[in-house]
C-alpha cells in the first residue's frame, strides 16, 4: 500500500515550479519527428510565439535552411539569433546566445555538426552549453537523426545519416514531444508517383514506429524516475517487461523464441532470471552457462538471483522490476514435497499478483 | 489518409475512418481534428461537423468557424431531455467527410448504443470520418487502466474498430504541458479542474496513460504495415460464470493481436449447452460468451463432465498453441476442486503453453 497523501493543485504546481528552479541548470525540451512535412517546425515556433505572449523572454537559436511560409510568418514576430556564417557552413551563435542570455532559446534542428574553428564540434553539444548557462532550450530533431538508431534507419532508408545526435542526450531531456501527423502527399499522384508513394507510405510507416518507440522509451524512463523521487513503489504495467525463469534443464529454445516474439511484437524489455542453487554439478553449470549464453544473444538482461525460496526469490524479483509477464518451464519434479504442497510452478501460479504466468512444455 | 480501400457496400466504397489517439482530456485531440478538417475544406472538400464536443474551450470553438454543423438531434427519454448526434440528417447531408468527436460516447435513446456503431452506419455509406478518444477507452487495456487510474472505464472501443480505422494518430503534449494548461482553466473550468487535478491528472497516472498511448500508437503503425506473422499460433480462453473471465478475455485477446494469433473462447458444460446452470451463473456466462463475440473472438460451449480433458482434448485437436486460463481464487471459501482445475490443465497439457492470468489489482489508491 501507498502512503502517499494526495497534493492540490498548488501543491503539485509549486512543486513542478521547484523542480524546474531547483535544476538550475536549462531545461531541455525535445520535439521529435519522423519526417519532414509534419509540421515539426511548425509547431516549435508556434509554441514560442505562445510563450512569448504570456510574457516569457524567448529567442530562436536556429532556424531550417528553409522553412515554410507559415512558419516565415511566425519567425518575423519574435526575434532570431542569425545562425553564424563561415566559409565552410554555418552554426549557431553561441556567443550571442549566451551574451543575450533569453530564458527560452528555440532550435529548429539539432542534429549538425559545425564547421571547423567552432566552440563546439556538433550542435547538441552548443545546445549543452546554452543548458549548462542556464537556459532553457526547446530542440526538434527527427528520429533518423539519433545516432544509436543509424543501422535501422540505413535499413528503412537506404541512407546512413552522418550528422548525429547521442540518444543519450535525447534521454537526458526533461520533457520530450513527439509530432505525430501525417506527411504532405502529392496531390492528384501520376502511377508512378503512386507506386512511390507506396514505398514512401512504407518507409515512413517504419520510421514514424521508430520514433513513438523512441518518445515511449524516453517517457518510461521519466515514469521510473518520477516514482522513485517519490519514493513510490508501484508499478503501472505501461510497458511490458518479460522475466525468463532458466533453469540448467530449461527448454530454453521454446522460452527464449517466444520470448523474444513477444518482446518484439510488445516492445517489451526482455530479462532472464536464474534462482542461483548451492551445490550445482559441473555438468548443470555447463548447462545453465550454454542457456544463459542463449538468452544473452536473443538481447535479455541477466541476473542472477540469491534467495532461499525459488518462487518467493522470484515474485520479490519481479515485482521490484515491475514485470508483467513471468515465463517458467513445466516443473518435472513430482516427489512428495510437490503432491503435498504443490510444485514451484503450482505456487506461483497462486502467489503471483498483476502478471501473466506463462508455463512452458519441458 | 492513404491506405488503398477496396471493400464495398452497396457498390459504394466503404469511407476512411482517422482516429485521433490521446491520453487525457485537453491533450488537443479535438483540436486537431477541426484543424484537419478547416485544411480539407481549403482544398475544396465537402466537410461537415456531425458532433462537437465544445467543453467551453475558446480555441477549440474558434476552430468550429465556417464548418457546417449538422444540428444534434433531441432525445426525450424517461423525462429527459438528452442530444446525440443525428446519424440519419448526416447520411441525408452525405458529405465527403464528417468530424465526430468522442469516438467512445454511449448514447441515450437512440437506434444504436454507441457512437462508434454510428460512425460504422457512416463508413459504410461511403463517407470519411474523421474522430477522437483517449487511450482510456480501448477495450483490451481496460484491466490495466483500472490498475493505473482507479477508474472502471465503463464507455469502451472493441479493440477490432480501432484496428479497422486506416489511421491512428497521437496527439500529443507533455504531462507538464497538460498539468499548467489545466492549471489556467483552459481545459475544464477552474472549480473542476481542482478536482480533476487531484484525481485522474496526477503527473505519474499522465505519464503511464502517455506511454500507453505511445506504445499503442506505435502498434497500430506497426499492425498496418505489413509484418510478417511470426510462428503460427492459436489462442484458446477457457470461459466461465466467474467475474475474472472477462480480464481474462481482454488479456488473450490484447496478446493474439500482438502476435497475429487466432483466438477461441470455449465452456465447458456436461450437456453441452448453459441449462444446467443457475439463473445467474448462466446470465453470467452469457454475458463473457456475448463480450468475446464482441471482441470478434469465436466462441463454442464444448460438451464434458471433467472440464481439464474436454479443454485439453479440444485444444489438441485444433492445434492450440496456447491455453489462456484465470489465476484460481484464493481463500478458504474456494473449493479445493477450482484450484485443482488450473492445476491439473497445467499437467495434462504439458506440450502446450498455458497462461495464467491474474487480476491487476488498483495501484492509483
Amino acid at each position: 500500500m501507498r502512503e502517499v497523501r494526495r497534493k492540490t493543485p498548488d501543491e503539485l504546481l509549486r512543486e513542478v515550479q521547484a523542480e524546474e528552479a531547483a535544476i538550475g541548470k536549462g531545461h531541455l525540451k525535445v520535439v521529435l519527428g519522423y519526417a519532414s512535412g509534419v509540421g515539426k517546425s511548425f509547431r516549435m515556433i508556434d509554441e514560442a510565439r505562445r510563450r512569448r505572449e504570456r510574457g516569457q523572454d524567448v529567442v530562436i537559436g536556429a532556424v531550417q535552411p528553409t522553412e515554410p511560409p507559415e512558419v516565415e510568418a511566425l519567425l518575423r514576430k519574435l526575434e532570431v539569433i542569425p545562425l553564424k556564417n563561415v566559409k565552410d557552413g554555418t552554426g549557431i551563435d553561441v556567443d550571442a546566445i549566451l551574451q543575450r542570455h533569453p530564458a527560452v532559446c528555440f532550435i529548429d534542428g539539432l542534429a549538425y555538426d559545425n564547421p571547423p574553428g567552432f566552440r563546439n564540434p556538433t550542435r547538441w553539444q552548443d545546445v549543452q552549453t546554452l543548458l549548462d548557462a542556464g537556459i532553457k532550450v526547446v530542440a526538434s530533431i527527427n528520429v533518423q537523426y539519433i545516432a544509436e538508431l543509424r543501422e535501422q534507419v540505413q535499413a528503412i532508408t537506404g541512407k546512413f545519416p552522418t550528422q548525429t545526435v547521442p540518444i543519450a542526450f535525447i534521454k537526458s531531456a526533461s520533457e520530450i514531444e513527439i509530432v505525430d501527423a501525417t506527411p504532405d502527399e502529392p496531390v492528384d499522384p501520376t502511377p508512378a508517383e503512386q507506386m512511390d508513394a507506396v514505398h514512401r507510405q512504407q518507409r515512413l510507416s517504419k520510421l514514424r514506429e521508430l520514433a513513438l518507440v523512441l518518445a515511449a522509451d524516453v517517457v518510461d524512463q521519466q515514469l521510473t524516475d518520477y516514482l522513485d523521487q517519490h519514493g513510490i513503489q508501484q508499478q503501472l504495467g505501461a510497458h511490458e517487461r518479460i522475466l525468463v525463469c532458466i533453469t540448467p534443464r530449461s527448454n530454453v529454445t521454446e522460452m527464449i523464441d517466444t520470448a523474444r516474439m513477444i518482446a518484439e511484437r510488445f516492445h517489451a524489455e526482455l530479462i532472464a532470471a536464474y534462482v542461483a542453487q548451492a551445490g550445482i554439478s559441473p555438468e548443470d553449470q555447463a548447462a545453465l552457462d550454454e542457456r544463459l549464453a542463449i538468452a544473452r544473444a536473443a538481447g535479455a538482461r541477466i541476473v542472477i538471483l540469491d534467495g532461499e525460496s525459488l518462487v518467493e526469490t522470484l515474485l520479490t524479483f519481479a515485482k521490484s522490476q515491475g514485470i508483467t509477464q513471468i515465463f517458467i518451464g513445466h516443473s518435472q519434479r513430482s516427489g512428495v514435497a510437490s503432491k503435498l504442497f504443490g510444485s514451484p510452478v503450482d505456487v506461483l501460479i497462486r502467489r503471483s499478483r498483476g502478471m501473466d504466468i506463462r508455463v512452458f512444455p519441458q | 489518409m492513404t491506405a488503398p480501400n477496396t471493400s464495398l457496400h452497396n457498390g459504394r466504397p466503404r469511407g476512411k475512418l482517422k482516429i485521433f489517439m490521446g491520453y487525457a482530456a485537453g491533450v488537443g485531440k479535438t483540436y486537431k481534428m477541426l484543424e484537419e478538417g478547416q485544411e480539407l475544406k481549403e482544398r475544396g472538400v465537402d466537410v461537415v461537423i456531425g458532433y462537437f464536443e465544445p467543453h467551453a474551450r475558446k480555441d477549440t470553438i474558434a476552430k468550429t468557424e465556417g464548418l457546417e454543423m449538422i444540428p444534434r438531434q433531441r432525445i426525450d427519454y424517461r423525462g429527459s431531455v438528452f442530444e446525440e448526434m443525428d446519424t440519419d440528417a448526416i447520411l441525408a447531408r452525405h458529405p465527403q467527410v464528417c468530424l465526430v468527436d468522442e469516438f467512445p460516447h454511449s448514447n441515450v435513446g437512440t437506434e444504436r448504443s454507441k457512437r462508434w456503431e454510428d460512425v460504422q452506419v457512416l463508413l459504410d455509406a461511403g463517407i470519411d470520418v474523421l474522430t477522437t478518444m483517449n487511450i482510456q477507452h480501448l477495450e483490451s487495456l481496460n484491466d490495466q487502466i483500472m490498475h493505473i487510474t482507479g477508474i472502471q472505464v465503463r464507455e469502451t472501443i472493441p479493440d477490432w474498430v480501432v484496428q479497422q480505422a486506416d489511421e491512428v494518430v497521437m496527439t500529443d503534449v507533455t504531462p507538464r504541458a497538460l498539468l499548467h494548461r489545466l492549471r489556467r482553466g483552459v481545459v475544464y473550468g477552474k472549480e473542476k479542474s481542482e478536482l480533476a487535478l487531484q484525481n485522474f491528472f496526477r503527473e505519474q497516472t499522465l505519464v503511464a496513460l502517455r506511454e500507453l498511448a505511445l506504445r499503442q500508437a506505435a502498434h497500430e503503425v506497426e499492425h498496418r504495415s505489413d509484418v510478417a506473422p511470426s510462428k503460427h499460433n492459436k489462442i484458446l480462453v477457457l470461459a466461465t460464470a466467474d467475474p475474472p473471465t472477462a480480464m481474462l478475455i481482454r488479456r488473450a485477446k490484447r496478446v493474439s493481436d500482438f502476435l497475429s494469433a487466432e483466438c477461441f473462447a470455449v465452456a465447458v458444460q456436461p450437456t453441452g449447452d448453459l441449462s444446467e446452470l443457475s439463473p445467474t451463473d448462466r446470465e453470467a456466462l452469457e454475458r463473457h460468451l456475448n463480450f468475446a463475440r464482441n471482441l470478434h473472438i469465436e466462441t463454442r460451449i464444448l460438451e464434458g463432465t471433467d472440464v481439464a480433458s474436454t479443454l485439453v482434448d479440444f485444444a489438441r485437436r485444433n492445434q492450440i498453441t496456447q491455453i489462456f486460463l484465470a489465476q484460481p481464487r484464493e481463500g478458504m471459501w474456494i473449493p479445493l476442486l477450482s484450484r485443482d482445475l488450473v492445476q491439473r490443465i497445467v499437467r495434462l497439457a504439458k506440450d502446450m503453453q498455458i497462461v495464467i492470468v491474474s487480476n491487476r489489482e488498483t495501484a492509483a489508491r
